[in-house]
Formats: structure tokens, sequence, C-alpha cells
């Protein structure tokens, strides 16, 4: 069982009481652009044993998305932050680093 | 006007804990920038109560202000005080990005009387929420799930606590409340 604390309300909340929002990070692709961009946008996801970054609600809470970064083996919470970033700030990342020398997940390490 | 008429009639419960419907309540939905000079004005004039911090709740009488987000709250006060007080509200937050809502008549409200201990394990029973007292002290809300519906609640002291949920579930949730107060089914976990 995950609990993840909503770095809104700072509640720590039971995975019952969140909605799972997928893969975190995502760049949108919509009208104009190639079809290789569109078909990556809508299909390719991460799938990795280890460091992973999603996107979460807060549905039985305040409602609010927030990003949370995690290992998917050992379950072990790096840290949520707000959805309003393009990247993971560096707190985050060096929590990370910290756990897990030379992680690297997409465009991130 | 119409006669405000409770989900359940007042139904009650008698067991490790009390669990009672309470009388219609007025209760507003308030959403909008909880910083601005103009939401604390309004709440103010509306409960006599100001803003409260993170997830908690102020209290006087029989009027309440809840933080529900960092951009809702809900001001509980008497059934027939709510729409003169969204009238007042709306006009004084006329210039900001905000919204009040008189959701009185699609909530119901339970009471929950009795020990510390038989009330937070009642509710523990239920809820995935951290019940222990240093986690949910008085005069915090916690939003939560119980069983399969939202809900949410407070300690307005030792001995009670408040919550509110949907109103269309009403029933099921005296239903669950009544059978985990229900006597022998103690589990003393908090005690
Ligand atoms: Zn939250």
């Amino acid at each position: 069982m995950l609990i993840l604390t909503c770095p809104y309300c700072g509640v720590a909340c039971d995975e019952t009481e969140l909605s799972p929002g997928g893969e975190a990070h995502l760049k949108r692709f919509g009208p104009g652009s190639s079809d290789e961009e569109f078909e990556t946008y809508l299909f390719h996801r991460e799938n990795p044993k280890g460091v992973h970054f999603e996107r979460w609600r807060h549905a039985y809470g305040c409602g609010k998305w927030f990003h949370a970064a995690r290992h998917t083996m050992t379950l072990e919470v790096f840290g949520t932050y707000p959805a309003q970033v393009y990247e993971p700030p560096e707190d985050i990342k060096a929590a990370i680093t910290a756990k897990v020398p030379g992680w690297s997940w997409r465009d991130f390490s | 006007m119409s006669e405000p008429v409770n989900a359940l009639g007042g139904a009650r419960f008698d067991g490790i804990v009390q669990v009672t419907e309470v009388a219609p309540q007025g209760m507003i939905t308030v959403r909008g920038d909880l910083g601005a000079g103009a939401m604390e004005k309004a709440v103010m004039k509306a409960a006599g109560l100001p803003i409260p911090a993170k997830t908690s709740v102020v209290m006087k009488g029989d009027h309440a202000v809840l933080w529900m987000s960092p951009d809702e709250l809900m001001v509980v006060l008497p059934h027939g005080d709510a729409p003169a007080a969204v009238a007042a509200m709306t006009a004084a937050l006329k210039s900001e990005h905000a919204l009040v809502v008189d959701v009185s008549d699609a909530r119901a409200v339970f009471a929950l009387e009795g020990e510390g201990p038989a009330l937070r394990e009642t509710l523990a029973k239920l809820s995935p929420a951290d019940m222990r007292s240093a986690a949910l002290p008085v005069g915090v809300v916690r939003r939560t799930r119980l069983a399969q519906v939202p809900a949410a609640f407070w300690f307005a002291n030792d001995t009670e606590a408040r919550l509110i949920c949907f109103r269309s579930v009403a029933s099921y949730v005296f239903g669950i409340l009544s059978h985990a107060a229900t006597p022998g089914s103690e589990v003393g976990h908090f005690s």
C-alpha cells in the first residue's frame, strides 16, 4: 500500500484516497504535430523497474493533481511535488540520487 | 418557505458511540483565493469567524468554517441563515474570481459522541485516515473515504466528532457508522 503526502494540503493519503493519473511530465503533441510525435505522446510510456515519476489526484480530499517520485520495486516514495512544473524539482532529484546513485528517467537524471 | 427535512428523519444509533443525524444545517461552499482580503471579510461577515488555517476548522456556537482545499471553504451556520449569507457573500466577492453555493440540502451531517478512543476506533474501521490523536487532533478536518463514499470529519472536542457526507448516501453512511459502533465490536486499539 502506498502512502503519498499531498503537497497542497499536507495530508498523508492512503492509495485508496487517490486517483492514479499515469506517467508524469508528458509533453502534449496535438494538431500540427508529426505522426511520430503524436504516436509517442499517445502511446509510448516508461515501464521502469526502479525510479518512476507519476501523476496522482487527491480525489477523496482537496481534489488537486500532484506529482510523485517513487521506486516501482521497493515502493519507496522519494517525494511529492506540485503539478505546475515541467520537471522534478532539485530537492526531489537529490533525494533520489541519495538512494539510487546514477539513476535516470527519460531526460532526467 | 418550505420546511427543511433531514435525509433520515434524525436517525440515532446507540452503540459504543452514539451516532445521530444532526438537524438540518446551513452549509455553504465557497471557492476562491483564500488569501484575498475580500474573502476574509466575506467569511467574517457570514460566519463571524476568520479563515481557518490549512486543514483546520474554526468554530463558535452553531457556526463553523472548514478548510476543504487550498481554494475551498465550507461555512456551517443555522439552516435558515444560509440564503441570506450566500447573497451577502456573493455580493462581497463580486470583484473576485469566486464561487458561493448553498449546499445545505445536498449534504447530511452526523454527530458521533462517546469516549475519545471509541470515537477514533469507529472512524478508523471505515476510513484509511490516520486516526491517532497526534495525526488528527481536535479542530483538524480530514476529508477522506468512508468505506465506499467520500466524507469529511473533524473532532469538535474530545468526545464529539462531526461528519459530513453527500445526502444521497446518508442512509449508507448511517448504516456503516452504526455497524462500526455495534456494542461488542470494540477493538481497543486507541485505549
Ligand atoms: Zn490534497
